[in-house]
């Protein structure tokens, strides 16, 4: 059962790192962007061509897999996504739907459309055997990597004048404006990171969660459940509905089959029949 | 001056409502031209029962989105329940008679639009699409998963449609079922028509432009908004009868993301809001999809997303220009 | 004399915030009662707690002796209770005709026909048609609310409370934002109303207020902090300081 749990534990992990970015994207901006997936997908396949094609280390190959969404983020940010901020939300899914479109079909293109996976170091196959119990050592990295990012952003939004920026733009853009807050660069930087984030958390869950070019669609769901269940208003909601829907899902699945995918469905249901706005979010959220 | 006297006032609002409802000669003309095409393009009819089947589709969507502001990514729900209802009605015998089987069909779409609906009612328009989106996937893994019934990947084999109220044969041509399409489809608008303009649909619209206002008159807002959902809910599962009735088949990708997608690209094709944006919008996409399918055959979505990109780009005001055009012609402004 | 609305401890908080507190406001029926105090001092929450668009955090209402505390708010305009909004709310695309018919048509139990073509009962249209005379909006009545002059908004938007048929007719600041000249037509609209519908009004304007009102209840912090005859209430000292304190603050 504690394999389980580890197992829970760094998939949850593994959805926040993957999903935290949607949340502040739309917290910060009210942009409903449904074309996340499409970062976290270009981080896994960089990290494919890095790894497998140049041979890079993994170790390597991991931060650029956060630096070239992140590129990628803030160049579709400049040129794109800053048309739509003022539309309406169902132009919005339209815009990053027709997105999703292209970037899979476009990695399709080039990439074929099997599952492809990183050729990982032998140091990260195996378990490690804790009390007799197995613990995967690549889920541990997972984790290990995951919670120094969460301690991270949690240092950066509090500690640091980027983070107040960040918050205060996030409470109320028009009075941070007011205040001297270059609110478009916060944008930008954000979404860059959240981009930047999405696809280390792709090059990163690659092995797990199985990376092919239908990634964004197939993900997109998770992605949006995180979110909902988690609220934008801080990063411990998304980060503890990660937590909850990667146990929820694994356990689901292992204990229930059949019927294990339906879990997580379930559960987004359920929150959002009680408490629209997210369980963890104050507020009435948006 | 003075003000006119009350029996001529009276009868200016009357006239002014009742001319509303007027049927306009743009409408006659399409309505003639579609009943035309059963006659002159026999070569076409299995596209244009695709075409039709689309068409009634993107008119449930728009009874929601366009006249009650409810926004949903999970539409394909209630098509692919229709679907396979249809599909199993015929396969196992269950009813054997089309449209009696449609009927049952859209009245199972019906009660899980009305089972879901309550979903809807609250949150803001994210809670909905995810709302809509999850359950729309769970059917979707449903269908999956319990393959003995409904074939899972391979689909739903072996249905053969009865001849339509036992007279009419299903022909391979395709006649048979664009005229029961179609026929279907005018039924179904007639009806949609009259809800629209009438109290209901004037709420409805009460309802969509400023809820709190709406309920501050004495609207019970979710009392509508519920029936408008399983209305919609039924029209669509008619839609989805439809196409396993006309093809003699059904999978999954009727329940699929893609499906609920394509519909809102037909809606902003089209236009919302008119009731013939859906028609049009689908004459449109299906045209667009052929061609970009004829041209690139594997990579047809890359260029249905660009368009996407571009319309939402180019903007509602340029659009718009369009809209107010088509919309003009059909309803009063 | 019987009352039409009463709140017994009526409060609401927001966090640590009253927004009302330990409310008892008693509104006697066909009263010409005005709701009167600085800005913040919580007057439309209690039209929001009044009509159900605020759920109380403790406290009842009673609407002529029926507890209302838990009906939604479409259910208590059924039972005869309609208001205004401080900022007009309309439908924008929506003609007077439109508005006030579906008003009319709600009221009349016809609202959610469905088969029948909207403005074919002549009883509804009639209806219409005596409402937007009252109002004096029948010049404009076949343009859409957006499109209209101010004044004629807000007259749309008290036409459209009056078209409920109210017992109790809740206005939140009926003049604000009408130039001078059309403030006048406002309060004859309103002065013109039958005597069994009771009135309970928020209102600056202290010479609306005056000329109108026979009972002012003052709203400070959120709580009930005088209530009187116009008289009473335009010679209590404290009253004063209230209003006299914030226009010292404002010099």
């Amino acid at each position: 059962m504690l394999t389980i749990l580890v197992d829970g534990i760094a998939y949850g992990m593994l959805l926040f790192v993957l999903a935290c970015g949607l949340s502040v994207t739309l917290g910060l901006m009210n942009l409903i962007n449904l074309a996340h997936g499409v970062f976290a997908m270009a981080g896994g396949y960089a990290a494919v061509v890095l790894v497998n094609r140049l041979g890079m280390p993994f170790a390597v190959a991991l931060p650029l897999a956060f630096v070239v969404p992140a590129a990628i983020g803030i160049v579709m940010e400049r040129t794109l996504y800053r048309h739509i901020y003022a539309k309406s939300h169902l132009e919005q899914v339209l815009f990053t739907i027709g997105l999703v479109f292209m970037a899979v079909a476009t990695v399709d293109f080039v990439a074929g459309s099997q599952q492809v996976f990183i050729r990982l170091p032998k140091a990260l196959e195996g378990q490690f055997s804790v009390f007799g119990i197995g613990i995967g050592k690549y889920r541990l990295l997972i984790i290990v990597i995951c919670g120094l990012l969460v301690l991270g952003l949690q240092i950066v939004l509090a500690r640091t004048r980027f983070g107040s920026q960040l918050r205060a733009a996030v409470d109320d853009p028009r009075t941070a404006r007011g205040l001297g807050i270059d609110v478009n660069t916060v944008f930008a930087i954000a979404f860059a990171v959240s981009s930047g984030l999405a696809g280390l958390g792709g090059a990163l869950g690659a092995e797990i969660l199985g990376l092919d070019p239908q990634f964004p669609l197939k993900f997109m769901i998770y992605f949006l459940i995180v979110v909902a269940v988690g609220g934008t208003s801080s990063i411990t909601g998304p980060f503890l509905a990660s937590l909850l829907l990667g146990i929820a899902d694994v356990a689901g699945k292992y204990y229930l089959p059949k019927l294990g995918a339906f879990v997580i469905y379930t559960i987004m249901i359920a929150v959002l029949i009680g408490r629209p706005q997210g369980l963890f979010s104050r507020g009435t959220g948006r | 001056m003075s003000a006119p006297a009350y029996p001529i006032l009276i009868a200016s609002v009357a006239q002014y409502l009742g001319r509303r409802a007027r049927w306009r000669s743009a409408e006659y003309a399409f309505w003639a031209i579609a009943a035309a095409t059963l006659v002159l393009l026999p070569g076409k009819h299995l596209i244009l029962t695709e075409i039709a089947i689309l068409g009634l589709f993107a008119l449930s969507l728009d009874l929601l989105l366009g006249f009650s502001g409810i926004i949903s990514l999970g539409h394909a729900a209630f098509f692919g329940l229709g679907a396979y209802a249809a599909g199993l009605f015929a396969k196992h015998g269950l009813i054997s008679e089309p449209v009696l089987a449609l009927l049952a069909s859209g009245l199972l779409a019906a009660l899980l639009g009305f089972a879901t609906s309550f979903l809807v009612l609250r949150g803001s328009d994210l809670t909905r699409l995810m709302v809509t989106l999850g359950v729309s996937l769970i059917l979707r893994e449903l269908a999956n998963r319990f393959d003995g019934l409904t074939g899972g990947a391979d689909g739903l084999q072996g249905i053969t449609i009865a001849p339509l109220l036992a007279r009419f044969a299903f022909d391979i041509g395709g006649h048979t079922g664009y005229l029961y399409s179609m026929a279907v489809l005018f039924v179904l608008f007639v009806v949609a028509r009259r809800i629209i303009y009438s109290p209901f649909g004037l709420s409805l619209g009460a309802v969509k432009g400023n809820p709190l206002r709406a309920s501050a008159v004495g609207i019970s807002v979710n009392a509508r908004l519920v029936t408008i959902y399983t209305i919609a809910a039924a029209y669509a599962g008619i839609a989805g009868a439809l196409l396993t009735q006309t093809t003699q088949f059904c999978s999954l990708d009727v329940l699929s993301f893609e499906r609920s997608a394509d519909l809102l690209i037909v809606l902003i094709l089209g236009g919302t809001g008119y009731l013939y944006g859906g028609l049009i919008g689908a004459i449109l996409f299906k045209l667009v999809q052929d061609w970009l399918a004829a041209v690139t055959p594997q990579y047809w979505q890359f260029w249905l997303g660009l368009v996407l990109v571009a319309i939402v780009l180019m903007g509602r005001e340029r659009m718009g220009a369009w809209f107010a055009a088509a919309r003009s012609l059909i309803r009063r402004e | 004399m019987s009352l039409a609305l009463e709140t017994t401890a009526l409060s609401k908080h927001f966090g640590g915030i009253y927004a009302a507190n330990n409310v008892f406001l008693r509104v006697e029926s066909g009263a010409r009662h005005a709701l009167i105090g600085p800005n913040g001092a919580g007057k439309t929450t209690i039209i929001n707690l009044l009509t159900g668009v605020l759920r109380p955090s403790a406290g009842r209402i009673m609407l002529k002796g029926r507890d209302i505390t838990n009906l939604a708010p479409h259910r208590r305009v059924q039972l005869g209770v309609a208001r205004t909004f401080q900022i007009n709310q309309l439908f924008g695309a929506f003609t007077p005709i439109e508005t006030i018919g579906l008003a009319v048509s709600e009221r009349m139990g016809s609202g959610g026909d469905w088969w029948r073509v909207a403005g074919s009962k002549p009883s509804v249209d009639s209806q219409i048609v005596e409402i937007l005379e009252r109002f004096h909006l029948t010049d404009v009545m076949l343009e859409s609310a957006a499109t209209l002059p101010y004044g004629k908004q807000r007259l749309l938007e008290i036409a459209l409370a009056i078209a409920c048929r109210p017992q109790v007719l809740l206005l939140d600041e009926p003049a604000a934002g009408v130039p001078e000249e059309e403030r006048h037509e406002i309060l004859a609209s309103v002065v013109a109303l039958p005597k069994d519908v009771t009135v309970l009004f928020i209102e600056h304007d202290m010479d609306l207020v005056f000329s109108f009102a026979d009972r002012i209840s003052v709203l400070v912090n959120g709580a009930l902090f005088a209530e009187g005859s116009p008289q009473e209430v335009s010679r209590d000292e404290r009253v004063k300081a209230v209003y006299l304190g914030e226009d010292a603050a404002d010099e």
